[in-house]
C-alpha cells in the first residue's frame, strides 16, 4: 500500500476545508481587485495608513498561526505494521508539530508562569524524610540546579532574545532596502533616507518598526518557552501559552466561517428586500424581524444543544475526537451566522432602496435589462463596500461572542481549545486563594491584541471606503 | 464715503489649494455688488473667508476684510460671533438644509432675535412677525407656529431671508439664493432681496452663475474665474461691453432668443487649484491668448471705469466670437413620430394597516402629445408639474394609468416593450448619478446594445468607439471610468448611451439643468449637432425657457399634471396666451430686458397634485381668474397654426 509508506496521514476536518475554501476565494478576490483601478484605489488607501499597516501585520501573525494550525494529520503508530498501518486516534496540526515540545511538556497541575515549582504543595521525599513542599516542576526550570541561578537564568534568555529579534529584524531591514532601492532604481542611503523621513508612500517605518518588535517579543517568549512555561500550565497541567496559541484558530474559525455563512443571506435577502419591494419586502422584513426579536443565546443554546445531541446519537460518524469537536464548531458558526445576517440585511435593503431609485438603474431599466443583471452590475458592486466594512466590523464582535458563548456553556467542545474555554476554566479558581490569574490573562491578553489589531484595521478599511470621507479628501 | 465692505488681497487655502487667491473688492452701503462666475471658481469660499466659516481645513492666508470699522479677520472668536448676523449675514443656497427641520420657524427666527437685539416672549414674536411681513410672508402670525416641513421653498427662503434680517445687518451676503427655486418664484424672492435693499440701505453681496440675475439685481459685478477676481465694474458699462475674454465667452455662451446659430463653448476645465498655475489662469481656455498669457500673471488695467485683468484689455476684436453656422432646416414635412392620447399617472396614497388607498397623487391627468420626426417637443414646467413623470411614462419606467402611446402610427401594446425601447430612449438631468461608477463606459455603453440585441455580437465594440466619435469624446474613453470625466463630458457618455440602441426619439430630462452655462453650451451644440445629422427627435422636459428658445421647434406648456398651452416655439414663448405662460416669460430674468412688457409677479406657489384646485387648477394664483374658471375645467381653445390653450378668459376674448 502506497500510503503505508508515510509516517502520516492528513485529516481534513469540515472547518479546513472550509478556511481554505475561504483563502482561495480571499485570493482570487485580490487578484480581482488588483486589475479593476476603482477597486484598487480605496486598497491603496488602506495601504497608506500606518494604524491600519501595523494592524495588518499583527493580524497576518494571528492568521499564518491559525492557518499553520488547520493542517491537521495523524501520525502512524511505530508499533503497527507497515503493510497495514495504524495510525493515532491524536489529531495534530502542523503548528503542533512546530510547537514540539510545547505540547509534550505537561506538568502535574497548576503553576506560575515562569515557575520553577508546582503551584500546590506536595508530600516528597527530601533528604530521606517525607516533606509537604512545592515540589520542582518536571519540565519548567528543570536544568536549573540552584534556586539562585533562576533571576539571571532568566535575565540571560530574555537579553539574548531580545538580541536575536533585533539581530533578525536588522537582517530583514537590510534586506528590504536593498531590495526597495534596486526595485526603484536609488542608492541605498537615499531610500534609507526616504524611509526615515516617511517619504516611501507607505508606512514604512510602521511596517518596521511593529516588526522588529513582534520579532524581538517572538524571540524572547521563543527563548523562554524552551526551558519555562511562559504562561504558567493550567489545572491538568498543560502549558498555557500552546493553548492560547491553539484558541487562535478557533477564534479565527468563529470569525471568518460565521461570515461565509451570513454573508449570502444578508446579501440576496437585503438586496432582493431593497430592489423587488413589495410583497418580497415584507417577507423578508418579516423574517428578520421575528429573529431579532428572539434572544440570540436562547436561539443558539437550543440550537447547539440539538446539535450536542445530534452527534451523540451518532457516534459512528465520527472517527477521532476532534472531529467531532469540529463539528460542533462548524455548526456552532453556522448557528450563529443564521443569527446574525439581519443587521447588515437590513443595511442592504436601506441602500438598494436608495440605488434602486438612481438615474443609471432607470437607464438601464429603460433598455429592458434583466433584473437579473441590474442586480449584479449596478446594484451589488455598489454596495459592495458595505458588505466589505461589516466583514471587517463583525470580525472581532464574533470572537467576542465565541468567549461568552462558551462562558455561558453553550459554545464550542469542552475538550476544543479556545478562549471562551480558557475564561470558563479560569472561573472557579478566581476564588482560589492564591488567585490562579494566569490562564485568564493569557486569554485576555491574546483576544485583547486580536480584537484591537481587528479593529484598528477596521477603522482604516471604513475610512477608506467611506463616500464621504472621500469627497473630504 | 469710505465703503461699508472693503476686501483687500484676501487669499483662502483648503489644503494645498488656493481657492481664492489675491481677491480685492468694496460694497457701498445700499448697493449690492455680484460675484459671477461657474462652479468651481471660489465665488462661495469667498463668501465664507467673510464671514469666517470655512470647512475642515480652510485658512484665510493672507488679506484683510474692513466691515466699517471692524477688521474682521483680526477679531477673536468671541466678537466674531456678534459679527455673524449682526453686522453681516448670510443667505445660503438650499433653504431646505438651512432650517433646522424640528423647530418652528418662529422660534428659530426668535433665537436670532434675543441673540442679537435682546428680544424675548411677546417682543421677540411681535419682532418676527414685522420681519416676516417686510419679506412678503402671507399671513404671517399664522406661520410663524409652522414647522420647516410645512413650507414650500420659496417661503422657506424668505424665512431664511427674515431669519438673516433679525440682526439688523448692514451687509447680507446672499450665496445663490434663488437657485434651487422656480423661476416664479426666484422673480419673488428678488423682489423681496431688492426691496430689503432699498428700505434698509444694507449692502448687498450676491454671489450667483446667473448672468439674468446679476442684470436684473447687481449694482457692480465682479467676474470670478479659479479663485481669482478678473473683471469688475458697473453693472451697465459691464454687460453693454464686457473686457475679458471669459466674461464675453459667458455671454456668447447664452442661449438667446432666435439665434439659430451655434453657441459659443468655451474649451477644457477650470484649473485645478491645487497645482501650480503660471500666467493668466484663463489662457489655456482663451481663444485670444498670447505668449505673454502663458507666462505672466496679468494686472489690473482700467477701461473707461471698467477694471480687467486680462493683458489683452482693449485691444481684442469688438465683435463676436461666435461662429455662425446655421444649421440647413430640413425641409421634410412633419411626421409624427411619437403619439400620446390621454395619458393619465396616479400614484396611489395608501394609510393605515391594510394599506388601504385613500387618494391619488395625479401626477399626470390626461396628457396629449405629439412629437414629429426630427424636431424637438419642449415640455415646460415648474418642478412637481409633472413633466418628469410624462417623460418616464412614455418609456414605462413608471407605468401609466391609462392612455395610448403611438409609435410611428401604431399603437405600442405592453408586451412589446423591446420595440419601443430601440425607438426612444432617455437622458437625464444630473450626470453624476446616471452613470454607474462601478462601470467603464464601454461596459456603460454596451449595456442596451447587449440587453436589446442591437447589431451582431462582433460588431458592438466598433459601435462603441463610433458612439465616442459621434458624442466628441476621446477613443480612449471607453476604457476608464465614469469619476474620470467632468460633467460636461459624463453627460455626453450619457447621450452616447442612449443613442448606442439608435433610437429616433430621446427624452431629454433637464439634461442641462445641473451644468455651468459653458458646459450647457457644448452640450447643446451637440444635441443640435446630433439632431442634424441622425434625424432624432427630442423631447426636451425642461424648465429653462432660454434654453427652449434656442433648442425647441414646439412648445407644452404643463401646470399641475396638465398641459395649458402647446404650440410652435416662437408663437408661444413670444406671444404667449395663457396667464401662466405669460407669468413664467416674464419671470425669467433677461439681459435685455424685453422693452414695453410689464412685469407678471405670481402670487403664491404651486398648489399639491394630491388635492388640486377645483375648476381651472391655476385660479388661486391667475391675475384673471373669473367664477367660471373656479367651477369648471376650461377645454382647448384653438388659436391657429397649432397653437391652443386651455384658458375660460383667452376663450372668452376670442
Amino acid at each position: 500500500m502506497s500510503l503505508g509508506t508515510f509516517h502520516f496521514v492528513p485529516v481534513l476536518l469540515w472547518t479546513d476545508a472550509l478556511i481554505f475554501m475561504l483563502l482561495t476565494v480571499a485570493l482570487a478576490t485580490v487578484w480581482w481587485i488588483r486589475r479593476h483601478a476603482h477597486l484598487r484605489a480605496p486598497w491603496a488607501a488602506v495601504a497608506r495608513r500606518p494604524m491600519a499597516m501595523g494592524a495588518a501585520l499583527v493580524l497576518a501573525v494571528f492568521v499564518i498561526i491559525g492557518l499553520l494550525d488547520s493542517l491537521h494529520y495523524r501520525e502512524r503508530l511505530d508499533a503497527s505494521p507497515p503493510d497495514r498501518p495504524q495510525y493515532s486516534v491524536e489529531v495534530l496540526s502542523v503548528f503542533d508539530a512546530l510547537a514540539g515540545r510545547l505540547r509534550t511538556q505537561q506538568e502535574k497541575t497548576y503553576s506560575a508562569p515562569l515557575a520553577m515549582h508546582l503551584y500546590a504543595k506536595e508530600f516528597t521525599e527530601r533528604d530521606g524524610a517525607t516533606v509537604r513542599d512545592y515540589p520542582r516542576l518536571e519540565y519548567g526550570g528543570a536544568h536549573l540546579k540552584q534556586a539562585d541561578e533562576y533571576v539571571p537564568d532568566i535575565v540571560r534568555r530574555v537579553l539574548v532574545g531580545l538580541l536575536q529579534g533585533l539581530a533578525s529584524s536588522l537582517l530583514l531591514f537590510g534586506l528590504l532596502a536593498a531590495w526597495q532601492a534596486r526595485h526603484r532604481q536609488m542608492r541605498v542611503g537615499s531610500w534609507l533616507s526616504a524611509w526615515e523621513t516617511g517619504h516611501l508612500g507607505w508606512p514604512g517605518r510602521t511596517v518596521v518598526i511593529v516588526l522588529a518588535l513582534m520579532l524581538m517579543l517572538g524571540a524572547v517568549i521563543a527563548r523562554l518557552a524552551a526551558g519555562y512555561h511562559v504562561f504558567g500550565t493550567d489545572k491538568v497541567g498543560q502549558d498555557v501559552l500552546y493553548i492560547s496559541l491553539k484558541s487562535i484558530r478557533t477564534g479565527l474559525v468563529i470569525g471568518t466561517l460565521t461570515t461565509l455563512v451570513t454573508l449570502p443571506l444578508a446579501i440576496v435577502l437585503g438586496i432582493a428586500a431593497g430592489y423587488f419591494r413589495g410583497w418580497v419586502d415584507d417577507v423578508i422584513q418579516y423574517v428578520y424581524t421575528v429573529l431579532n426579536s428572539i434572544p440570540g443565546v436562547l436561539l443558539i443554546a437550543a440550537a447547539v444543544l440539538i446539535v450536542q445531541v445530534a452527534i451523540e446519537a451518532h457516534p459512528d460518524l465520527f472517527d477521532t475526537s476532534a472531529a467531532r469537536a469540529d463539528v460542533r464548531l462548524l455548526a456552532l458558526c453556522i448557528i450563529m451566522g443564521v443569527t446574525s445576517w439581519t443587521s447588515l440585511a437590513r443595511l442592504l435593503r436601506g441602500e438598494s432602496l436608495k440605488l434602486r431609485t438612481l438615474d443609471y438603474v432607470e437607464a438601464a431599466r429603460a433598455f429592458g435589462v434583466s433584473h437579473a443583471r441590474i442586480i449584479s452590475r449596478h446594484i451589488f458592486p455598489n454596495v459592495f463596500h458595505l458588505v466589505l466594512i461589516a466583514i471587517v466590523l463583525d470580525f472581532s464582535g464574533l470572537v467576542l461572542a465565541e468567549a461568552v458563548l462558551s462562558y455561558v456553556g453553550v459554545g464550542v467542545d469542552p475538550a476544543m481549545y479556545s478562549w471562551g474555554n480558557m475564561i470558563n476554566g479560569a472561573r472557579l479558581e478566581l476564588a482560589r486563594e492564591p488567585v490562579v490569574w494566569w490562564q485568564l490573562g493569557a486569554a485576555f491578553a491574546f483576544m485583547f491584541t486580536l480584537v484591537l489589531a481587528a479593529n484598528l484595521f477596521a477603522d482604516g478599511v471604513r475610512d477608506a471606503f467611506d463616500p464621504r470621507l472621500e469627497e473630504r479628501q | 464715503m469710505s465703503p461699508l465692505l472693503r476686501v483687500d488681497r484676501l487669499v483662502t487655502g483648503i489644503g494645498a489649494a488656493r481657492v481664492v487667491d489675491g481677491v480685492s473688492f468694496d460694497v457701498a452701503a445700499g448697493e449690492t455688488y455680484a460675484l459671477l462666475g461657474e462652479s468651481g471658481c471660489g465665488k462661495s469660499m469667498t463668501a465664507l473667508s467673510l464671514m469666517r466659516l470655512l470647512p475642515d481645513g480652510g485658512r484665510i492666508l493672507s488679506g484683510h476684510v474692513q466691515l466699517g470699522e471692524t477688521d474682521v479677520l483680526a477679531l477673536p472668536e468671541r466678537d466674531m460671533r456678534r459679527v455673524r448676523g449682526g453686522q453681516m449675514a448670510m443667505v445660503f443656497q438650499e433653504p431646505m438644509l438651512a432650517l433646522n427641520p424640528v423647530i418652528k420657524v418662529g422660534d428659530q427666527i426668535g433665537e436670532a432675535l434675543s441673540l442679537h437685539q435682546g428680544l424675548n416672549g411677546q417682543a421677540a414674536r411681535d419682532a418676527a412677525r414685522a420681519l416676516l411681513d417686510s419679506v412678503g410672508v402671507p399671513d404671517a402670525a399664522r406661520r410663524l407656529d409652522s414647522y420647516p416641513f410645512e413650507l414650500s421653498g420659496g417661503l422657506r427662503q424668505r424665512m431664511m431671508i427674515a431669519m438673516a434680517l433679525a440682526g439688523e445687518p448692514s451687509l447680507l451676503i446672499a450665496d445663490e439664493p434663488t437657485t434651487a427655486l422656480d423661476v416664479t418664484i426666484q422673480a419673488q424672492v428678488l423682489d423681496v432681496l431688492r426691496n430689503l435693499r432699498a428700505k434698509r440701505r444694507m449692502g448687498m453681496l450676491l454671489i450667483t452663475h446667473d448672468l439674468g440675475v446679476v442684470a436684473e439685481n447687481a449694482d457692480r459685478v465682479g467676474v470670478m474665474y479659479a479663485g481669482e477676481l478678473l473683471e469688475e465694474g458697473a453693472r451697465d458699462a459691464f454687460f453693454a461691453a464686457p473686457q475679458h475674454p471669459y466674461s464675453r465667452m459667458l455671454f456668447e455662451a447664452l442661449p438667446r432668443t432666435g439665434d439659430a446659430g451655434r453657441l459659443t463653448t468655451i474649451a477644457g476645465q477650470v484649473p485645478r487649484l491645487d497645482t501650480q498655475l503660471r500666467g493668466c489662469r484663463f489662457a489655456p481656455r482663451c481663444p485670444f491668448a498670447i505668449a505673454r498669457c502663458h507666462a505672466e500673471s496679468p494686472g489690473w488695467q482700467e477701461l473707461d471705469g471698467q477694471r480687467v485683468r486680462c493683458h489683452l484689455a482693449g485691444s481684442l476684436p469688438a465683435g463676436s466670437v461666435r461662429e455662425r453656422v446655421t444649421h440647413p432646416v430640413a425641409a421634410h414635412t412633419p411626421q409624427p413620430l411619437l403619439q400620446v392620447e390621454g395619458l393619465k399617472v396616479h400614484f396611489p396614497i395608501r394609510r393605515g394597516l391594510i394599506q388601504r388607498t385613500v387618494g391619488h397623487v395625479r401626477a399626470v391627468d390626461d396628457v396629449d402629445l405629439t412629437i414629429q420626426a426630427g424636431r424637438t417637443l419642449a415640455l415646460v414646467g415648474e418642478s412637481g408639474c409633472g413633466k418628469t413623470t410624462v417623460g418616464k411614462a412614455l418609456l414605462r419606467l413608471i407605468e401609466p394609468t391609462a392612455g395610448t402611446i403611438m409609435l410611428g402610427g401604431k399603437a405600442v401594446p405592453a408586451k412589446n416593450m423591446p420595440t419601443l425601447r430601440r425607438q426612444a430612449q432617455m437622458v437625464f438631468q444630473d450626470p453624476f448619478s446616471s452613470l454607474n461608477p462601478r462601470m467603464r463606459v464601454a461596459d456603460i455603453l454596451l449595456e442596451g446594445m447587449d440587453a436589446l440585441g442591437v447589431g451582431a455580437r462582433g460588431e458592438r465594440r466598433g459601435a462603441v468607439a463610433r458612439l465616442l466619435d459621434q458624442v466628441g469624446l476621446p477613443d480612449d474613453a471607453g476604457g476608464r471610468y465614469p469619476h474620470a470625466f467632468s460633467g460636461g463630458q459624463r453627460q455626453r457618455i450619457a447621450i452616447a448611451r442612449a443613442l448606442a440602441v439608435s433610437p429616433r426619439l430621446v427624452i431629454c430630462d433637464e439634461p442641462t439643468s445641473a451644468l455651468d452655462v459653458s458646459v450647457q453650451a457644448q452640450i447643446l451644440n451637440l444635441l443640435k449637432d446630433l439632431q442634424a445629422d441622425l434625424g432624432l427627435a427630442y423631447l426636451f422636459i425642461t424648465h429653462n425657457l432660454a434654453v427652449v428658445e434656442y433648442l425647441a421647434h414646439d412648445v407644452a406648456v404643463m401646470y399641475l399634471g396638465r398641459i395649458v398651452e402647446q404650440g410652435q416655439a416662437g408663437a408661444v414663448l413670444r406671444t404667449p396666451r395663457h396667464p401662466y405662460t405669460q407669468a413664467l416669460v416674464s419671470a425669467v430674468p433677461r439681459i435685455e430686458p424685453p422693452a414695453g412688457q410689464t412685469v407678471i409677479r405670481l402670487a403664491g406657489d404651486q398648489p399639491s397634485p394630491l388635492n388640486p384646485p377645483v375648476g381651472c387648477h391655476f385660479h388661486p394664483r391667475c391675475p384673471h381668474a373669473s367664477a367660471v374658471c373656479r367651477q369648471t375645467y376650461p377645454e382647448r381653445t384653438d388659436l391657429g397654426g397649432g397653437h391652443w390653450v386651455r384658458c375660460h378668459w383667452v376663450a372668452a376674448q376670442g
